[in-house]
């Protein structure tokens, strides 16, 4: 629901939003060079002084002002023809043209009115107001995603458009609020909805009739000094009824022209104090240094729009239509889904249609729409359930658990739960695990084993649905293709070979780099651009589910490596490792933007095993900063299956690589990984203490001994992984 | 005085065409190219002895701005009833603001004196940028302003 609140003021008022926040930014500079240009009084100086040596220049000045930047301003007439100047107050004469900047001014009615007058007023206001609810919205779903408002900082993971988008947000909403509140505040004023009725006394019934007193004998401006000045207006030539009307920071008041006593005097009134801190806070006039804070931060809006735009795009690309879908009175299966971004309807989709076509008659709902009372003739029911954050309800599935208990008694149909998430997450499918526990603690019966799937992988939701198929007595095909990519033939350039002495027939395969268009370069799309640590998907013959692989090398490094393990029966795999140079295999690039060496220069631990060592082998590969890295790589026997072993020592004499260890399982003395890492306890504890970012690649049980493990050598100096992956510094790729 | 001033203000607010004593006169105000947003002007009549009598027109919408016209606020102590129904938009630099009211003959050769107050934001402000006496004999006569008016001059 806040995300439609944000997505379309968004959309809708991209452009205004804009072109408001770069003429905001830009005005943001004159204040500042104002108080730069302006000559500025002494400290100390007083109205009375001020006035005197003007009046010694120009006889005929009949009004002085000064402008929150401490620029003073005279106006007078000579000969009948009106004059001004900026006035240097150390002399009083002349020290520049009076005339307002014509540029200032007109991006100033570009900014409040796009040069439209009243109308213009109003579309401005509408722009502000989008802004401010973009602002708290984007607040509220930074704050969600986070897990709270205290982790309003927390290090962020995704697309690079999310993280950019949400990395200059939660920095620039603060001066967004502050401005468009204040933006509005002055439309109401300029608009007569709130009051701003300047307090001015009574004009003087009586006044002494007398002229002519000189300026020092003035009781009031002999004390008042400048810096408090807003306008001090001369009274009218040869009119001995006429007054010096004063206007400091306090308030108005009318001065005699002979006797020079205050006459009446009013304060500013609490409205004109509170406009006037709300113009400055605005403006910046008068208070510069925020001004241009406030213009810094107005340049991140077309960023985020930018971002905003891409972020929206990705999510509707993934989004399905559903065609067929059942009412929820006469469908035998009930799928339900929560998703957040659109992702998870795409695998929904591609249930419904596999169902449909297996005779099923099926309805597909949004989980907060559960409505168990009207599933008349269903016999199951099946939810998919992505997560948001740390375990909350995504999107579309806002309100389910409390539906759920709010039910008298669980519904009699079976029910199946499978989750999606990041396993790099510590709150992995946190949402469809509550969503178990509340449906195991209402009663309700369940048809299988809740299910997971890690990172929209094809494989696993293709596994669970043979699952589910033989729960239900049906063969059940779930060929899932998130977002059609565009493939590519790759041509393998070399190969070498390992572990076929240990049982573990493995390659590492390169390939050469594939032609990409020149739109591609520009975009940065597909092979145009990729670091070890991204994924390649790999369409093997015979089956349309494609399979990731990660990559140990970078576009820079001149082609694309990757290492396979043959497993037995293994299509793909059997595939991959009988290819010989010249041959081509069809593949497509997915970026994995969370498990990048990102960061300053600070030491890296890596840990892989087996085929885990492809991506860290990338990293090492591209250390060119010679930043420290701590390899921790398990093998079989080194001399069959030591993967990258020569490259490795030849990085380590180039100073790419600081330490190597291996653990050799099958040795007199196996040693795993996790074995390794505690025999050197001391110093990783020491590295992780002083911030290294720890890196994981390889199987599940690999990465559970290293999580465990971790987690003992952490305990004395308080650390859990746990801790470490909230904040970003213990990423795994595992499969 | 008081039956001279609310015919003067029923002229002026509801300008009834036809009332009788009253004649059609034309206000020309013709600005300079002083180079700022547009003016806002305040058209005012005082009698004999200085004191205001009302307001004929006020060019400018936004009464916030009005403190600015010193004359005519000092005089009204800004009190926009004075105002209804009788305000327009402010007149950029350069333009012309041309107004006819029906003003009771009264008015004319008895001592009353019209009044401009002149004001453009960020810019000086300009009371009395004009004061003409208003008599039968002064009609098409150009009065100069000070700063913002080029000329003004009624005409009946």
């Amino acid at each position: 629901m806040i995300r439609a609140f944000h997505r379309w003021p968004g959309l809708l008022a991209l452009a205004l939003v804009t072109v408001l926040a770069l003429s905001g930014a830009a005005l943001s500079v004159f204040p500042a060079a104002d108080q730069l240009t302006a000559p500025q009084a002494e400290a100390g100086l007083t109205v009375a002084q001020l006035s005197e040596r003007i009046q010694a220049v120009y006889p005929t000045v009949e009004q002085i002002r000064r402008a929150p930047s401490g620029r003073i301003t005279a106006y007078w007439f000579e000969n009948d023809s009106p004059g001004a100047a900026v006035i240097d107050p150390a002399t009083g004469a002349g020290a520049g043209l009076a005339d307002p900047n014509k540029v200032e001014r007109w991006l100033t009615h570009f900014h409040r009115s796009l040069l439209l007058g009243d109308a213009g007023r109003l579309v401005m206001a509408v722009g502000a107001l989008a802004m401010l609810i973009l602002s708290v919205t984007g607040a509220a779903l930074v704050a969600r995603r986070a897990g709270g408002w205290r982790h309003w900082f927390a290090p962020l993971r995704g697309t690079a458009p999310g993280r950019l988008h949400v990395e200059i947000a939660r920095i620039a909403v603060v001066g967004l609020v502050l401005s468009s509140v204040t933006a509005l505040w002055m439309v109401a004023v300029t608009f007569e909805v709130l009051p701003e009725n300047a307090a001015m006394p009574d004009f003087p019934a009586e006044v002494s009739g007398e002229t002519g007193i000189a300026f020092a004998d003035m009781a009031v401006i002999g004390i008042t000094p400048v810096d408090t000045l807003r306008e001090l207006s001369f009274p009218y030539p040869g009119d001995p009824t006429d007054v010096f009307t004063l206007k400091t920071d306090q308030g108005t008041g009318y001065l005699d022209q002979g006797t020079g006593a205050l006459l009446a005097w009013a304060d500013l009134s609490l409205w004109e104090r509170t406009s006037e801190t709300i113009y400055m806070l605005h403006t910046g006039q008068g208070a510069t240094t925020l001004g241009l804070v406030l213009g810094i931060m107005a340049l991140g809006v077309p960023l985020m729009g930018a971002t905003g735009v891409l972020i929206w795009l990705a999510g509707r690309r993934g989004r399905p239509r559903i065609r067929g879908n059942s009412a929820k009175g006469r469908a035998e299966t009930i799928v339900l889904v929560g998703s957040e971004g659109g992702s998870t309807w795409a695998f929904a989709a591609t249930l419904h249609a596999a169902l449909t076509q297996a005779g099923q008659s099926v309805h597909l709902a949004p989980m907060s729409a559960l409505d168990p009372a009207r599933y008349g003739r269903a016999e199951r029911m099946i939810v998919l359930a992505a997560t948001y954050g740390d375990g909350d309800a995504p999107a579309s599935a806002k309100g389910f658990l409390d539906r759920l208990n709010a039910l008298d008694r669980a519904p009699e149909i079976p029910l199946v739960v499978l989750g999606f998430g990041d396993r790099s997450y510590p709150a992995y499918c946190a949402f469809a695990k509550a969503v178990t526990a509340a449906a195991q603690a209402k009663g309700w019966p369940g048809l299988m084993a809740m299910g997971m799937i890690d990172r929209q992988s094809p494989q696993e939701f293709a596994r669970w649905g043979r699952d589910l198929g033989q729960a239900m007595g049906i063969a059940l095909d779930l060929i899932h293709q998130p977002v059609l990519p565009r493939t590519k033939a790759l041509t393998l350039i070399s190969r070498r070979d390992y572990g076929a002495e240990v049982q573990a027939p493995t390659a590492i395969l390169r390939f050469a780099l594939p032609r990409v268009s020149l739109w591609q370069r520009l975009a940065g799309q597909g092979f145009a651009r990729f670091n070890a640590g991204d994924l390649i998907g790999i369409l093997p013959e015979g089956s349309p589910v494609p399979r990731l692989y990660s990559l140990a090398s970078a576009r820079r490094d001149g082609f694309v490596e990757i290492v396979v393990k043959k497993h037995l029966g293994g299509l793909c795999s059997g595939q991959l490792t009988a290819l010989e140079p010249g041959d081509t295999v069809t593949a497509f690039l997915r970026r994995n933007p969370d498990f990048q060496p990102r960061g300053d220069d600070g030491p890296l631990i890596l840990i892989g095993a087996g085929t885990g060592i492809g991506p860290l082998a990338g990293f090492v590969r591209g250390n060119a900063r010679q930043r420290p890295i701590h390899l921790f790589f398990g093998i079989r026997h080194p001399s069959s299956d030591f993967l990258y072993g020569e490259a490795l020592r030849d990085w380590q004499s180039k100073g790419l690589l600081t330490r190597l260890i291996t653990a050799v399982s099958r040795e007199t003395q196996p040693q795993y990984v996790q074995d390794a890492l505690r025999g050197d306890a001391a110093q990783v504890a020491q590295l992780i203490r002083d911030g290294a970012r720890v890196m994981v690649c390889g199987g599940r049980d690999m990465a559970a001994g290293v999580a465990d493990t971790l987690a003992e050598i952490l305990a004395p100096a308080g650390l859990t992984p746990a801790t470490l992956k909230a904040e970003g510094r213990y990423v795994e790729d595992v499969y | 005085m008081k039956s001279l001033l609310s015919t003067l203000v029923l002229t002026t607010a509801l300008t009834m065409p036809g009332l009788a004593m009253a004649r059609q006169v034309t206000l020309t105000t013709n600005l300079t190219s002083y180079g700022g947003d547009g003016a806002y002007l305040a058209l005012y009549v005082t009698d004999a002895s200085d004191t205001y009598v009302g307001t004929l027109w006020m060019a400018g919408g936004k009464s916030k701005y009005y403190n600015h016209l010193t004359g005519w606020y000092r005089a009204t102590g800004g009190d926009t009833a004075q105002v209804n129904g009788i305000t327009g938009a402010s007149v950029g630099a350069g333009r012309s603001l041309e107004i006819t009211l029906d003003l009771a003959d009264a008015l004319f050769d008895a001592g009353y004196t019209l009044h401009i107050d002149a004001s453009v934001e960020d810019m000086r402000d300009s009371p009395n940028e004009v004061s003409v006496p208003l008599t039968s004999g002064g009609r098409g006569t150009l009065v100069k302003g000070r700063r913002y008016i080029a000329d003004f001059s009624y005409d009946m």
